[in-house]
């Protein structure tokens, strides 16, 4: 047979092209399609020519793997509710670890001459790839709230996990020393998934988008270590491009919730914070009937979603509302924060589902600039980021984070259940402001409520 | 001096995606969540040789699997991400 060893790595220089501008692309929403679409190319043409490696001797295999592989992948992408993102791309996340721990042992145990370095990078993919797994599972119960969502901490959890880092270490130098002796693998492997569980058990399900977005970034390093371990420079491209997003996500959450990662890390541990601050002035109901009149004279809506908006699935109402309004002559704008859904950009996400021009979608510091031009400012199953405590009550367990200044428009109104605290337990002062009206009940009735108002 | 190498590789790999993706907005967060989740499957050109290849009986069925398990990454982040993105539309 053939070599066609430099066919092959040239078309690898082309995929890596490929994915660098396919991401390239994705810095406008105009483009991110057709940047996906050249991402996806260089995947395929990738695969293909690495069938015609001389070592590939069996198709059956492959052909069988990449056939259920493609069936559950469609099946999934197809099927999975908007809504259900995160869950989704934590388990992506833990099926990339799970397939990088896979080559990793097919490495450890077919390596026919020892080497130290092919062994030592296989063994690092291999602890990567099973911590990514067995904590992205964890997470995804979290999220999917097939588990309690508080951090879960026990007495020496501390001591536990050190004692099991030390034992990694251990068994990973052992695996090294004589790769031939089946139990230290199993060991390492079933001591690797154990510390996955132990990292995520202490954070708790609000923090979970910090979670996923770091082991999105490990799906990245597990993959580029096993590209050290293969020596395949298109495995280490492509996984330090996903490394480097992870990273970058993971950072952009952790300051938009004022903490570190280390403090997110362990929150689990640490004391909770109270704070005993009494919030001065009353709650101002309005009912939707009021709110109406309010609305017909806004010559600027500005509209703040949190998660609960998509809880209430209030988003496609409120694009009937936007657009009633947009018909009286009003500015629109959606203001959304960086930690608004349960994973990064996930708002945004569920805006477009239901037909909100990207356009109309802003970040946190553009709106803020301007937010006390708004007339109304509509906020829908936020609490957290926009609660004013952040900036005027040192002493808050949020004072600092950053919030969207809600309280600065010139009217607010709260679309809210009751008067149950946010997802941080806080009080929120925005309640209580003198601008703030209060209308109580399920946000999509009383969305609902006002579009009638308005076709009437 | 493999390792070297390849240390080269990976650390203009990493300033690249660093630059790169620093420049997407937090619009396309999600799919950019999605859509690297899909270049992270990039494991099954590594897994291909090792299920097709002339290995121990064990080794190809590790092979396998992972060819299966990337593949769901590949194919179901690409079109998850495809789905996510047509919905970006302008007015």
């Amino acid at each position: 047979m053939q070599d066609y060893n430099v066919l092959i790595n040239f078309v690898y220089v082309v995929s890596a092209v490929l994915f660098i501008f396919g991401l390239k692309l994705l810095s406008h929403p105009a483009t991110a399609r057709k940047g996906n679409l050249l991402s996806a190319l260089g995947m395929f043409v990738a695969v293909i020519v690495t069938l015609l490696d001389k070592n590939i001797l069996s198709f059956e295999l492959i052909l069988a793997g990449i056939v259920v592989g493609s069936a559950i992948g469609v099946f999934t992408a197809k099927k999975i509710e908007m809504t259900a993102m995160p869950e989704l791309v934590s388990l992506f996340n833990g099926i990339g670890g799970l397939a990088s721990l896979a080559v990793a042992y097919a490495t450890i145990v077919s390596a026919e001459q020892i080497n130290v370095f092919i062994l030592t990078v296989s063994v690092l993919a291999l602890l990567i790839g099973a911590i990514t797994f067995s904590g992205s599972v964890i997470a995804w119960a979290k999220l999917s709230e097939r588990m309690i969502g508080r951090p879960i901490v026990f007495k020496g959890q501390v001591v536990f996990n050190a004692a099991l880092i030390v034992a990694i270490v251990a068994l990973s130098v052992l695996v090294v020393i004589q790769p031939s002796v089946a139990t230290w693998h199993i060991v390492l492997i079933a001591l690797a998934l154990l510390m996955g569980v132990m990292f995520v058990l202490p954070i708790g399900g609000a923090d979970m988008p910090v979670v996923i977005s770091l082991l999105n970034s490990y799906s990245g390093l597990a993959a580029c270590a096993a590209g050290f371990a293969l020596e395949n420079n298109l495995l280490i491209v492509a996984g330090s491009l996903v490394g480097a997003s992870g990273i970058i996500l993971t950072n952009i959450m952790c300051k938009a919730m004022n903490r570190s990662l280390i403090n997110v890390l362990t929150s689990g541990f640490q004391a909770v914070i109270t704070s005993d601050v009494k919030i001065e002035g009353e709650i101002k109901p309005l009912t939707p009937e009021d709110a109406f009149y309010v609305l017909e004279a806004a010559q600027s809506v500005l509209v703040i979603p949190g998660y609960g908006m998509a809880v209430a699935q209030a988003q496609h109402v409120m694009k009937e509302l936007q657009e009633l309004l947009e018909k009286n002559g009003a500015e629109m704008a959606y203001a959304i924060h960086p930690v608004a859904g349960r994973m990064p950009g996930h708002m945004n996400v569920l805006l477009a589902e239901a037909d909100v021009s990207y356009e109309q979608l802003f970040e946190m510091d553009e709106i803020n600039a301007r937010i006390d031009t708004f007339d109304v400012a509509i906020v829908i199953g936020a609490n957290d980021v926009v609660n004013p405590a952040a900036r005027e009550l040192p002493g808050s367990p949020i004072y600092g984070m950053p919030i969207i200044n809600a309280d600065l428009a010139k009217n607010v109104f709260v679309l809210k259940r009751g008067m149950a605290a946010g997802f941080a337990g806080i009080e929120n002062p925005l309640f209580f402001k003198q601008n703030t009206r209060m209308i109580f009940g399920d946000a999509k009735e009383t969305l609902g409520n006002l579009v009638r108002q308005f076709s009437s | 001096m493999i390792a070297i190498y390849l240390l080269f590789i990976l650390i203009l790999a990493i300033v690249v995606g660093f630059e790169l993706i620093r420049k997407v907005p937090s619009t396309l967060h999600t799919p950019l969540m999605s859509g690297s989740n899909a270049i992270s499957g990039i494991t099954l050109i590594g897994a291909l040789s090792l299920s097709g290849g002339e290995h121990s009986q064990f080794a190809t069925w590790l092979g396998f699997a992972a060819v299966a398990l990337a593949t769901i990454n590949v194919v179901g982040g690409y079109l998850v991400t495809d789905r996510m993105l047509a919905m970006f539309k302008k007015r």
